[in-house]
C-alpha cells in the first residue's frame, strides 16, 4: 500500500524529469573525441555575405562563433548576384581554405548573366549538394518524423546552362547526363548513407519518359548500390515521389536525384519540415566544401525583410554546425545544434516565416545565451 | 423551356465577345444543340473503368443533363491509321462531339504501337491539361485549404522525347519551347481564369538559370496577361513554388506552367488533396476539344467487385460539363459529391469507409 502512494506520488516528478525542455537536449559523451595536436588552431573559412539578407543571417554566424570562441576565423568576400562572374581572388580563397561559408547570391532573372551559384558550384567542381530535412523538436509542422536528406546533382543535367534560339520563337535547352557525373553522384550517396548510419537510397528520376537520360541515371545508381548490400535501394518517378512527399514523408531516408527534380524535391522536403529558413545544406565536392542554406539558394528574400532584418538565421547556423564538424569540431558542432534547437524548443524566438515576430538579432541573441 | 434554352444561349453568344481558342465551337454547337442533346464520347477504359463510368451515367441521367454518350471501347488490334489500338472510328468520334470522357486506360505491353495516352495527345492535339484542385470537405488530408487550378501544357518542354547518345557515357535531353505552344496555353490559362471568375495567375518557371526556355514562355505570359488587365498576374520560380505549395497552399490561385514543372506540380496538388484517386483532369485541344479524364490507374485487382471510388471520373465529368458551360448542372452534382463525402456514411473503401461503388452512387443521385 505504502509502496502504491510512493511510486504514484514520484510519477509525476519522474515525468518532469524525463520531459524537462533541455533534459534530451544536453548532449552526453562517454567517450571523448582525442584531437591531433594543433588542431585547435584557427582556421581561416572565406565567407561570401552574398545579397539581400545574406549579410544579415552571415553576421549573425560570425556573431555566435565569437561568443563561442570557435577555432574559426572569416576571411570575407564581397560577391554580388549581378557580376558577371566570380571574382579569381574568391575562388583562390576558397581553394586555399577549402571551405566556404555564404549567404545567397541573387541571379537576375532571364538577364543574361548566369547565376553565379552556379557558377561557383561549377568551377570548384562542388558535385553534390545536401540539404538535410527534419523536424525541429517544438516547430509545429503538418508532417512528422521527416528526416530526410536530398542528395543532388549539382554539376550538369539540366542546368548545364546549354541553350540556343533555333528559329525565332523556337528555343532549344539541352539537358546533358553522363555516366562520370551520375556514376560519382551515386558513390557519393551511398558512402553518406554507409558513414551516417542510414538505411535506405531512393533514386527519383523520370525514366519512363526520359528513357536515355535518365535511364542512364538508373544505371548508374543500380551499379553502386550492389556495392552496399546493408543499404536498401529503391527507384521512384518524380512526380509521384512529390505526391508521397506531401503525404507519407516518413517512408524517404536518403534520396539521390539529378539536377532539377533535386531542386524541386529538396524544397518540397525542406518545406514539409517547417520551411526553407531552417533546414541546413552545403554542397561538396572532392577538394571543396561551401555551406549555405540549405534548399533554394537563391532565394535572398525581399525588401522588406532586409529592412525591417527579419531574415531567419537558424538555416545558416545549422549549416555551420556542419562546417564545423566538417573541420573536425564536433564538441563546438554539438554545442551550436544544441543551442539552436534549445532556441526553437522554446518558441519565445522566432522569425516570421516560423509564426513569431522577432528579429534576426534577437534569435542570435537567444542562441548566444543557450550555449552551454 | 427550349426557348428558355435558346434565350440564354443567345445572351452567352452577345456577352461573349473575347475571340478565344475554344468560343468558336462552342459557338457552333451552341446553336445546334439548342434543339437538342449534346453528344459525348465516352471511353470507360480497363478495370474498374466500366463500373465508374456506369456511376457517371447513373448520376447525369439522375440530374437531367442533356448528354447522349457515343461509347467507344479499346480494341485488341493495332488499327493501322492511328498506329494504337484506339481505333480511327473513336477518334473521329471526339473530333466530331468535341466532348469525351475517357476512364483508365491499361496500355498493353509491347512494341510497334504507340501508348494509348500518347496517341490521344499526338491526334487530338491537346495542348493543355488542366486539374482543378480542391479539397474535399469532410475527407480530412493534412490540407483544408486547397482551391486551385493547375494548367500544364501539353505537347513541347521536356517531354519531347528527342534524346540521344552523343558518345558512350554521355546522353542528351532536348528541351524545346516554342512561342506558339506557350502562347496557346497561356490563352487558355487567362481564358479560363476569366471564366471560372478566378483572380490570379501565376507562372512558374525556372529562368533564373533556363534563362531563354523559360524566358520566352514567361514573355508569352506576360503578352497574354497584357490582354487581361483584370487579372493580377505574377511569376514563380519553381522552388518557391513547391515550398509555399505544401507549407501554404491557399497563396495559389490558377497556375500556368511548361511541360516537366507541371507534371510535377500537378501531381504534387493531387497529394494535398488526397491523392489520383479523388482529382479530376480534363485535356484541352485545338478546336476547343475537351477529354475529361480519370488519371488514377486501372486497378485491375478490385475490377469488377463493386469497390471502386468513382469519384475521380465524376469529378472529371464535372469539368465537362463546365467547359460546356452547363454551369448550374455542374454546381448541382458537384454539391451531391461534396455532401455525399461530407457526410460519411458512404464513402467507398479507399476514404475508409465500406460503401459499394453502386451504394455510393445511389447516395449521389438522392442528394442531387
Amino acid at each position: 500500500m505504502f509502496q502504491g502512494q510512493m511510486a504514484r506520488r514520484s510519477i509525476p516528478i519522474l515525468k518532469q524529469l524525463f520531459t524537462s525542455p533541455s533534459s534530451h537536449l544536453t548532449p552526453t559523451r562517454s567517450v571523448t573525441y582525442m584531437p591531433r595536436p594543433g588542431d585547435g588552431a584557427p582556421r581561416p573559412v572565406t565567407l561570401i555575405p552574398g545579397d539581400a539578407i545574406g549579410p544579415l543571417v552571415t553576421g549573425a554566424v560570425e556573431q555566435v562563433m565569437q561568443a563561442m570562441h570557435a577555432p574559426v576565423y572569416f576571411e570575407r568576400y564581397e560577391v554580388h548576384g549581378d557580376m558577371k562572374r566570380v571574382p579569381q581572388e574568391v575562388i583562390d580563397s576558397i581553394k586555399k581554405n577549402k571551405v566556404c561559408l555564404k549567404g545567397g547570391l541573387a541571379t537576375p532573372m532571364g538577364g543574361g548573366v548566369s547565376s553565379l551559384n552556379v557558377q561557383l558550384r561549377k568551377e570548384l567542381d562542388l558535385y553534390a549538394s545536401l540539404v538535410n530535412c527534419f523536424n525541429l523538436p517544438g516547430l509545429p509542422t503538418r508532417h512528422e518524423n521527416v528526416d530526410i536528406v536530398v542528395i543532388r546533382e549539382n554539376t550538369e543535367g539540366e542546368y548545364s546552362g546549354l541553350e540556343h534560339e533555333v528559329v525565332p520563337g523556337v528555343v532549344e535547352s539541352l539537358k546533358v547526363i553522363t555516366k562520370f557525373c551520375s556514376e560519382r553522384i551515386a558513390k557519393y550517396a551511398f558512402e553518406y548513407a554507409y558513414l551516417n548510419n542510414r538505411k535506405k537510397v531512393t533514386a527519383v528520376h523520370k525514366a519512363n519518359i526520359m528513357k536515355l537520360a535518365d535511364g542512364l541515371f538508373l544505371e548508374s545508381c543500380r551499379e553502386v548500390a550492389t556495392k552496399y548490400p546493408g543499404i536498401k535501394y529503391n527507384e521512384i518517378i518524380v512526380d509521384n515521389c512529390c505526391m508521397q512527399l506531401v503525404s507519407k514523408p516518413e517512408q524517404f531516408d536518403v534520396m539521390v536525384t539529378p539536377n532539377l527534380y533535386g531542386n524541386l524535391v529538396a524544397n518540397t522536403a525542406a518545406g514539409i519540415a517547417g520551411g526553407t529558413g531552417v533546414m541546413p545544406g552545403g554542397n561538396v565536392g572532392a577538394d571543396h566544401a561551401v555551406f549555405e542554406q540549405g534548399a533554394s539558394a537563391g532565394n535572398v528574400g525581399n525588401e522588406k525583410l532586409v529592412a525591417q532584418k527579419t531574415a531567419n538565421p537558424v538555416a545558416l547556423l545549422l549549416s555551420s554546425a556542419m562546417m564545423l564538424r566538417h573541420l573536425q569540431f564536433p564538441s563546438f558542432a554539438d554545442r551550436l545544434e544544441t543551442a539552436v534547437k534549445r532556441v526553437i524548443l522554446d518558441g519565445k524566438y522566432r522569425t516570421k516565416d516560423l509564426g513569431g515576430t522577432s528579429t534576426t538579432q534577437e534569435v542570435v541573441d537567444a542562441v548566444i545565451a543557450a550555449l552551454d | 423551356m427550349a426557348t428558355q434554352l435558346l434565350r440564354r444561349r443567345a445572351s452567352q453568344i452577345l456577352s461573349n465577345a473575347n475571340p478565344n481558342p475554344s468560343s468558336p465551337l462552342s459557338l457552333a454547337r451552341s446553336f445546334s444543340s439548342a434543339t437538342g442533346p449534346i453528344r459525348a464520347t465516352l471511353f470507360p477504359g480497363d478495370g474498374i473503368g466500366p463500373e465508374i463510368a456506369d456511376s457517371v451515367k447513373q448520376v447525369f441521367k439522375a440530374a437531367e443533363v442533356p448528354i447522349e454518350w457515343e461509347e467507344h471501347y479499346v480494341g485488341d488490334q493495332i488499327d493501322p491509321r492511328t498506329q494504337s489500338f484506339l481505333t480511327w472510328e473513336s477518334l473521329e468520334s471526339v473530333r466530331r462531339n468535341g466532348v469525351g470522357l475517357k476512364g483508365p486506360m491499361a496500355t498493353p505491353i509491347g512494341k510497334g504501337h504507340r501508348s494509348l495516352n500518347l496517341t490521344l495527345r499526338k491526334e487530338l492535339s491537346l495542348y493543355a491539361n488542366v486539374r482543378p484542385c480542391n479539397s474535399l470537405p469532410g475527407y480530412k488530408t493534412r490540407y483544408d485549404d486547397v482551391n486551385l487550378i493547375t494548367i500544364r501544357e501539353n505537347t513541347e518542354g521536356e517531354y519531347s522525347g528527342l534524346e540521344h547518345q552523343v558518345v558512350r557515357g554521355v546522353v542528351e535531353s532536348l528541351k524545346i519551347i516554342t512561342r506558339q505552344a506557350s502562347l496557346r496555353v497561356a490563352e487558355y490559362a487567362f481564358h479560363y481564369a476569366k471564366t471560372h471568375g478566378r483572380e490570379r495567375v501565376s507562372a512558374i518557371h525556372k529562368a533564373n538559370i533556363m534563362q531563354k526556355t523559360d524566358g520566352l514562355f514567361l514573355k508569352c505570359c506576360r503578352e497574354v496577361a497584357e490582354k487581361y488587365p483584370e487579372i493580377t498576374y505574377e511569376e514563380v520560380v519553381i522552388d518557391n513554388c513547391c515550398m509555399m505549395l505544401v507549407k501554404n497552399p491557399a497563396l495559389f490561385d490558377v497556375l500556368v506552367m511548361p511541360n516537366l514543372y507541371g507534371d510535377i506540380i500537378s501531381d504534387l496538388c493531387a497529394g494535398l488533396i488526397g491523392g489520383l484517386g479523388l482529382t479530376p483532369s480534363c485535356n484541352i485541344g485545338e478546336g476547343g476539344i475537351a477529354l475529361a479524364e480519370a488519371v488514377h490507374g486501372s486497378a485491375p485487382d478490385i475490377a469488377g467487385k463493386n469497390l471502386a471510388n468513382p469519384t475521380a471520373l465524376l469529378l472529371s465529368a464535372v469539368t465537362m460539363l463546365r467547359h460546356l458551360k452547363l454551369h448550374d448542372k455542374a454546381d448541382r452534382i458537384q454539391n451531391a459529391i461534396l455532401t455525399t463525402i461530407a457526410g460519411g456514411k458512404y464513402r467507398t473503401a479507399d476514404l475508409g469507409g465500406s460503401s459499394k461503388t453502386t451504394e455510393f452512387t445511389e447516395a449521389i443521385c438522392n442528394h442531387l
